[in-house]
């Protein structure tokens, strides 16, 4: 028998069979109870001894340089511990960057002396409670030189920005637009987007010992966090514990300690107490970044008939004045649809913001957003049906890099979605469809989002009480993480999933990447699927051999179902009696699904702790991606430019779902989120400072369930296992994608108006 | 957050008496004062607690009018079923306003004091500057980002919207504020900024809401408040309208019409010109439109409010159609 069975069906129930195990089932998410009754504990609710209360001072002019800071009235306000600022602070190492790289400059501190954007970190107040932290850092006094401030792209002296080696050609674009029968030209933007966990960034930070850090704070990456640590303070790794088993959301934006992290570490360190620092809500929005603003000038070429020709895309985002984020606009665009001709050009446009951060599918976002408003706009100037376009131009290989894809079930997405929506109902004339003073609009576009895999590793402990422990140190931000390895460790065992319970969520278990990228789900039930195929291997070796097993000599081979051991005809015992049998307390198993065995254990860990190990499929023969497709109804108020969305339906191939339940919860939340992100969500920023005036969540909008209609979602995906070991594909980002582009082909179905810049509001309407 | 003391009054004059000191400020659902001192608008030296006074959260609905304790939560007066019948827009103005949570918290009285939206008034850290908050500093609003901002009575001193939506309902139907004091026409209750714009409304030092008082007429019981936004629930009014119509026994002649506007103004909006060409006319569509115009007569942009000024007519037709059935 081989470890790994990649190409066992375990059920499917994308396909509507059931599963024969409990992989693939509808469980409901085990962490769900702990949850309601509030016994789930977040970072900033766990309770230590000698607890003290660290805020942030940010700085409230968008450029300029810091001329003093006068900590003197702070120091003397009461209960309060420490004031720091740059002249001030323990200097750290600098950190590195996501793939390891060390930056310039060896000293890295979080506090200010150039201001680069508005809400940058200045100063820190320490003191014994909350309240004397937040009254003493009112006290701080901050002398600034002003600086010239450049809020937004939107500012002509921001300029056209630098260029990023992103460039992608094939073909002969200029040549093909200039001969094409059908050009479409336009440009679309997208606002700066903010993550808004509903759970807020802080910490905990609590040197155990002079050289031992332990650090609650809610992350999607525990062991690229304790890494950002250990490098900070010129610790070794392993002397830096972080623990997060519960996270409120994160969106992008928890994956690495930020600049408040630092500070708290520092102040904890500087006092020798535990300290805790919670960024407030408004303080969140310059805490750290999320998506940056895009501006994206696309040029489709089309034959009379509707087959693409070329196309020509030039994105822009903006960065920090001092750091480079791209957000990888092309990345749709190149993929999506057969042409013949392309290029794709990408720059980047510094600005006076925090340095922009990932958020919800980066790149794939915005970058669907403008192929497929375009792709609708090609439609109406050809006269053809949005899907019948979408299916002439549908690529049999990927486009980029000629593989063939390890699956694309986007025609049976189109089919299910249109018949499910009733799309040939539709009458393509904008403005002909309405109900009273409703104008009515149906839309569609596509997503797609690409399958990464890095490695994972956990283990599996069985106990003798025949119950089965899985631990991993990946997190679970409410996706699903304890519930899905749960079944996949009771699915290889043979044993109930109820016997089974997961610990995640700590740097001190075994390791695994950052959960980004929608990959986590994928390669860590391939890491447990492994182990704990592992564990039953051996189970079954003591069986077999152990002098004391009942089932010893008894068969050549035995079988585990349903918690029990037994051979093939006959009845057999629990897995608690032979472990009885055997006198073993516990049996436990680690395996990883690294690449290559016998790698250094600094090379191990840079697969875990940097996005080294995260393969973007270049040695890959298959080019693998989940794909989806939006159907949506919108209402226009004819007289107010109100935008409802009234009904969503979605099909979705996402491969193989571990648990079609949970699945679908991440779908329709990422419809959701494009809702918001289509008709709501926008950062305003004063243009005379680049300060943000919408840092609350009543004025920085996001959709309300009154604003959420019925969303069906059809899952069209089959198990795909040349995507990954256990057939799945990209879930947890898919849904957002190209919803925006779906309600924008909705809104003009309804007006007649192309709206090219979100959010979508009542006015651009009027 | 800085230190204050606080003391729970036990009955309205204590109240008074403890509200005249400077630095005083009351309490009632604490989601306008709580949200501004966390936010560092409000420094108060000392909070007066009302919630515990007797007697002034009951809801009276009788025959020639209803009156409101100031105390009444906005969930209890939108779900009273005697307001409801008789007081339409004033149930549906609250029914449309802030949250679920919000709604339980906040009370009547403390609804009509609530502050401005305006962004620059609520971040002195960021923006020193602001009439409103502190007098003499200047407007941070005026020539920075205005799409939330008044067009209809404002100053070079200061744009900001009045926020709520109940008074725009209650200036409609013609209500009257009590205080302990005296009883204010809603009319005269609400201040425009002019040099001014600290001070909002005709209240003085140590005077304390005691209940709302609205008369029963045809038109009150025949009204309705439209708010218009982008998010269906828990957003500000881009622009709303409260109107209460009689028609005559004709069932299409225009015998009265109140008409008001929120989301738009510096105070509740009183559209006496709407009114004044709708009195007598017939009720359709045409002329409610063509008059609804005049609701922006005088209106002002600041550059990215500008769509309110073409909104707002919208929105009061709409409403005056609602009213009578055209929907
Ligand atoms: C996020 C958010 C969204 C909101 N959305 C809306 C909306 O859509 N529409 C809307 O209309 N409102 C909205 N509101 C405002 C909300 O309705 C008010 O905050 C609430 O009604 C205030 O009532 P309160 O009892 O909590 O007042 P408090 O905060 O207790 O008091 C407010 C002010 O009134 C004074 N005060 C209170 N009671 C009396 C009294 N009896 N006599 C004299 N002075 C008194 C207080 O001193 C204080 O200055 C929103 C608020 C928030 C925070
Ligand atoms: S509009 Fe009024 S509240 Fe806003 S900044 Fe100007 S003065 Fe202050």
């Amino acid at each position: 028998m081989t470890l790994i069975e990649p190409r066992v069906k375990h059920g499917d129930a994308s396909d509507g069979t059931t599963p024969s195990g409990p992989l693939g089932r509808e469980i409901v998410r085990t962490d769900g109870p702990l949850k309601v009754q509030g016994a789930a504990t977040y970072a900033l609710e766990h309770q230590l001894e000698g607890l003290l209360h660290c805020v942030i001072v940010q700085s409230t002019v968008g450029a300029g340089r810091i001329v003093a800071v006068d900590r003197s009235a702070a120091e003397a306000s009461p209960g309060v511990r420490l004031v720091l600022d740059a002249g001030y602070s323990l200097m750290l190492r600098s950190q590195p960057d996501f793939f390891g790289n060390k930056p310039e400059g060896d000293d890295y501190t979080p506090f200010a002396t150039d201001i680069h954007h508005n809400g940058e970190i200045v100063a820190a107040v320490v003191a014994d409670t909350l309240e004397q932290a937040q009254a003493a850092a009112q006290r701080v006094r901050v002398e600034v030189e002003f600086g010239p401030v450049i809020a937004t792209h939107d500012d002509p002296r921001a300029g056209h920005g630098n260029p990023v080696p992103l460039d992608k050609d094939w073909g002969d674009p200029d040549g093909a637009l200039a001969e094409a029968p059908v050009v479409l030209k336009a440009t679309y933007e997208t606002p700066r987007e903010y993550n808004v966990p509903i759970e807020p960034h802080g910490l905990i930070a609590h040197w155990e010992a002079d050289d031992r850090l332990t650090i609650y704070e809610p992350s999607q990456w525990v062991d690229g966090m304790a890494n950002h640590y250990a490098t900070w303070f010129g610790l070794p790794f392993e002397n830096v514990r972080v623990v997060s088993p519960f996270v409120g959301g994160g969106f992008g934006s928890k994956g690495q300690a930020l600049p408040h992290s630092a500070v708290a570490a520092i102040a904890a360190r500087m006092l020798r107490r535990p300290v805790k620092l919670a960024v407030s809500r408004p303080q969140t929005f310059t805490a750290y970044g999320g998506r940056p603003a895009t501006r994206q000038r696309l040029k489709l070429g089309a034959t009379e008939e509707g087959q693409l020709l070329a196309i020509d895309h030039d994105g822009s985002n903006e960065t920090a004045a001092n750091a480079a984020f791209i957000e990888t606009l092309g990345i749709v665009t190149s993929m999506m649809y057969a042409v013949p001709n392309f290029r794709s050009r990408q720059r980047i446009v510094p600005v006076n913001t925090v340095t922009p951060g990932a958020f919800r599918a980066p790149g794939k976002n915005p970058s669907a957003f403008a192929l497929e408003c375009a792709m609708d706009e090609l439609a109406v100037e050809l006269g053809l049906d949005p899907v019948e376009l979408r299916l002439r131009n549908e690529p049999d290989v990927d486009p980029e890099t000629g593989k063939p894809w390890s699956s694309r079930r986007l025609r049976e997405a189109y089919a299910a979605g249109a018949d499910a929506f009733g799309w040939t109902q539709r009458n393509p004339v904008p403005r002909s469809m309405r109900e009273g003073r409703q104008l009515i609009g149906w839309g569609m576009a596509c997503g797609t989002h690409p399958v990464y895999s890095s490695p994972g590793e956990a283990m599996v402990r069985i106990l003798a009480d025949g119950s089965v422990e899985v631990l991993s140190s990946a997190i679970d931000m409410g996706t699903g993480t304890y519930t899905i390895l749960a079944q996949t460790a009771a699915d290889a065992l043979g044993v109930p999933v109820e016997q089974v319970t997961t610990k995640l969520g700590d740097s001190r278990l075994p390791r695994a990447p950052v959960a980004g990228g929608s990959q986590l789900a994928n390669l860590m039930t391939a890491a447990v699927h492994t182990t704990a195929l592992a564990a039953r291997e051996e189970l079954i070796a003591l069986g077999l051999t152990d002098p004391n097993s009942p089932l010893r000599d008894r068969a050549n081979t035995l079988i585990i179902a349903d918690g029990r051991i037994a051979p093939p005809s006959g009845e057999g015992i629990s897995i608690a009696e032979l472990m009885a049998a055997i006198g073993r307390d516990v049996l436990e198993v680690t395996r990883d699904t690294l690449p290559r065995k016998e790698r250094s254990s600094a090379e191990r860990l840079k697969f875990f702790t940097t996005l080294g190990g995260m393969e973007r499929g270049t040695s890959i023969p298959k080019s693998r991606h989940s794909f989806c497709t939006h159907f949506v109804e919108v209402r226009v108020d004819e007289d107010f430019g109100t935008i409802r969305v009234s009904r969503v339906v979605s099909a979705l191939d996402a491969g193989r779902l571990y648990n079609p339940k949970l699945a679908d919860s991440q779908f329709k939340g990422g419809i959701v989120m494009g809702i918001g992100m289509a008709l709501l969500e926008e950062g305003i920023t004063d243009p005379r400072n680049g300060r943000i005036l919408s840092a609350n969540l009543a004025d920085y909008r996001i959709p309300t369930n009154a604003d959420i209609p019925h969303i069906e979602t059809i899952s069209v995906g089959i198990p795909d296992y040349d995507a990954t070991l256990l057939g799945g594909k990209a879930v947890g980002e898919l849904a957002i994608v190209g919803v925006a582009p779906a309600i924008a082909n909705a809104v003009f179905h309804a007006t007649g108006k192309r709206i090219r810049r979100l959010p979508i509001t009542l006015e651009s309407l009027m | 957050m800085m230190n204050f003391d606080y003391s729970r009054a036990t009955s309205l004059e204590e109240a008074a008496t403890l509200a005249r000191h400077p630095g005083a400020m009351l309490l009632a659902g604490g989601t306008t004062l709580l949200d501004l001192a966390k936010c560092e608008v409000a420094r108060p030296e000392r909070v007066i607690d009302l919630t515990r006074l007797p007697g002034l959260n009951t809801i009276t609905v009788g025959e020639s009018g209803a009156t409101i304790g100031a105390l009444a939560t906005m969930s209890r007066v939108a779900d009273d079923h005697g307001i409801q019948r008789r007081y339409p827009a004033i149930a549906e103005s609250l029914l449309l306003a802030a949250s679920a949570q919000l709604r339980n918290m906040a009370t009547i009285g403390g609804n009509l004091l609530q502050r401005t939206r305006c962004p620059y008034f609520r971040d002195p850290a960021g923006y020193p500057a602001c009439n409103k908050r502190d007098p003499g500093t200047g407007c941070s609003a005026i020539g920075g980002i205005t799409r939330d901002h008044a067009v209809l009575g404002t100053s070079d001193h200061c744009i900001a919207v009045y926020p709520g939506d109940l008074a725009v309902a209650l200036s409609a139907l013609g209500a009257t504020i009590q205080t302990n004091l005296r009883a204010i026409e809603i009319e005269a209750f609400f201040l425009m900024p002019g040099a001014t714009p600290e001070r909002e409304t005709v209240l003085e030092r140590g005077e304390i809401i005691t209940a709302i008082a609205v008369p029963a007429t045809p038109l009150a019981a025949n009204s309705t408040y439209l708010k218009v936004r982008d998010r269906q629930s828990y957003e500000f009014a881009a622009a709303s309208a409260a109107v209460g119509l009689e028609l005559d026994s004709d069932g299409v002649t225009i015998r009265d019409i109140r008409v008001a506007l929120g989301g738009i103004a510096t105070k509740p909006w009183r559209a006496i010109a709407v009114e004044d060409a709708l009195r007598g006319r017939r009720l359709d569509e045409g002329t409610v439109r063509e008059a609804s115009r005049t609701a922006v007569d005088g209106a002002k942009s600041h550059g990215g409010n500008a769509y309110k000024i073409e909104l707002a007519p919208c929105v009061v037709a709409r409403a005056i159609l609602k009213a009578g059935g055209i929907q």
